[in-house]
């Protein structure tokens, strides 16, 4: 196994994540898509961590890092989502002007 | 690891198979619990290749962070925010969708040969690989890592503090004394949502 195939995953990975940004209506679908971002860079991190730098993994740590902001990222952002679906009654982001204007 | 070369091989394109087809179906099913299922797939295959990758650990948070807590939080707001809606009435769509298309198979197209012609400085000779990682990243996490690991636990509070503020009920503050005495919160009206207050203020005003 090596490295060109852990980057050429991370990198369909990221595609198909930037994809999902773009084209997804449904608010809940684009967290989803983030998520599916952050994990294509973790896949870089732990990549080079094992195939560079093996005995110092600071690949691993940055992961863990990346992680747990991801989780924060997710908490918060549900919670607009929730908050916004309250007032509005709907989750579609063609609908969402609040910051128009 | 010590697995042999062929297996390694052969489990990475099982895992990396399942990531894409999974991470495709996330991403283009149009009912979106699928989506929500198949995201734990993709977290699950990713968590595979990490202990392919010699990240017992990481691979063990990956499992219980994100699909233990990330997944059933997404799930959850699915099934609160969930209502039938048509989103297939936007002039342009398939416009748009070829073009986002087009535009992500060109960055993959790019990521994809810069990564081929970058000549990695891979020794062939590397030292002995590390056999307990948790240790490891314990003293990582205790020496050259020790301020964004204090960061990382005071930005989980704030995250936590700023979520429950935000996807708390709100009431309305007016109705809370009583002649009957003390309310509890449970009894209490909720505030208007955005719409109804509009309905409301119209009807009004259409009145006078």
């Amino acid at each position: 196994m090596q490295l060109e195939f852990c980057l050429l995953l991370a990198a369909a990975l990221f595609c198909i994540g930037i994809y999902g940004l773009v084209i997804s209506r449904n608010a809940v679908r684009v967290l989803m898509s983030i998520e599916l971002l952050l994990n294509a860079v973790n896949l870089n991190l732990m990549g080079f961590s094992n195939f560079l730098d093996p005995v110092g993994i600071k690949g691993q740590i940055f992961t863990v890092f990346v992680i747990t902001v991801a989780a924060a990222e997710a908490a918060v952002g549900l919670a607009i989502v929730l908050t916004i679906y309250r007032n509005r009654e709907t989750t579609d982001m063609e609908q969402f002007n609040l910051l128009k204007w | 690891m010590n697995l042999a070369e062929g297996v390694q091989v052969i489990s990475f394109a099982i895992l990396a198979a399942l990531v894409i087809i999974a991470a495709l179906g996330v991403v283009l099913l149009e009912n979106i619990v699928y989506s929500a299922f198949l995201l734990g797939g993709v977290f699950i295959s990713i968590s595979g290749i990490y202990v392919l990758l010699n990240a017992d650990f990481v691979a063990a948070a990956q499992v219980l962070i994100y699909v233990g807590a990330v997944n059933v939080l997404i799930l959850f707001a699915i099934m609160l925010v969930n209502k039938k809606q048509d989103y297939s009435n936007l002039p342009g769509r398939w416009i748009k969708r070829g073009a986002t298309a087009l535009v992500c198979g060109g960055l993959f197209a790019l990521l994809a040969t810069m990564v081929l012609i970058t000549p990695w400085s891979l020794e062939s000779n590397a030292p002995g690989l590390i056999e307990n990682t948790v240790v490891e990243i314990g003293k990582h996490f205790f020496s050259d890592f020790l301020l964004p690991f204090e960061l990382a636990s005071v930005l989980l509070l704030m995250a936590m503090v700023g979520a429950i503020v935000l996807a708390r009920r709100d009431f309305i503050p007016d109705t809370l004394p009583t002649e009957d005495g003390i309310v509890t919160s449970l009894q209490l009206p909720e505030r208007l949502s955005e719409l109804e207050s509009r309905e409301l203020s119209a009807s009004k005003s259409s009145e006078v």
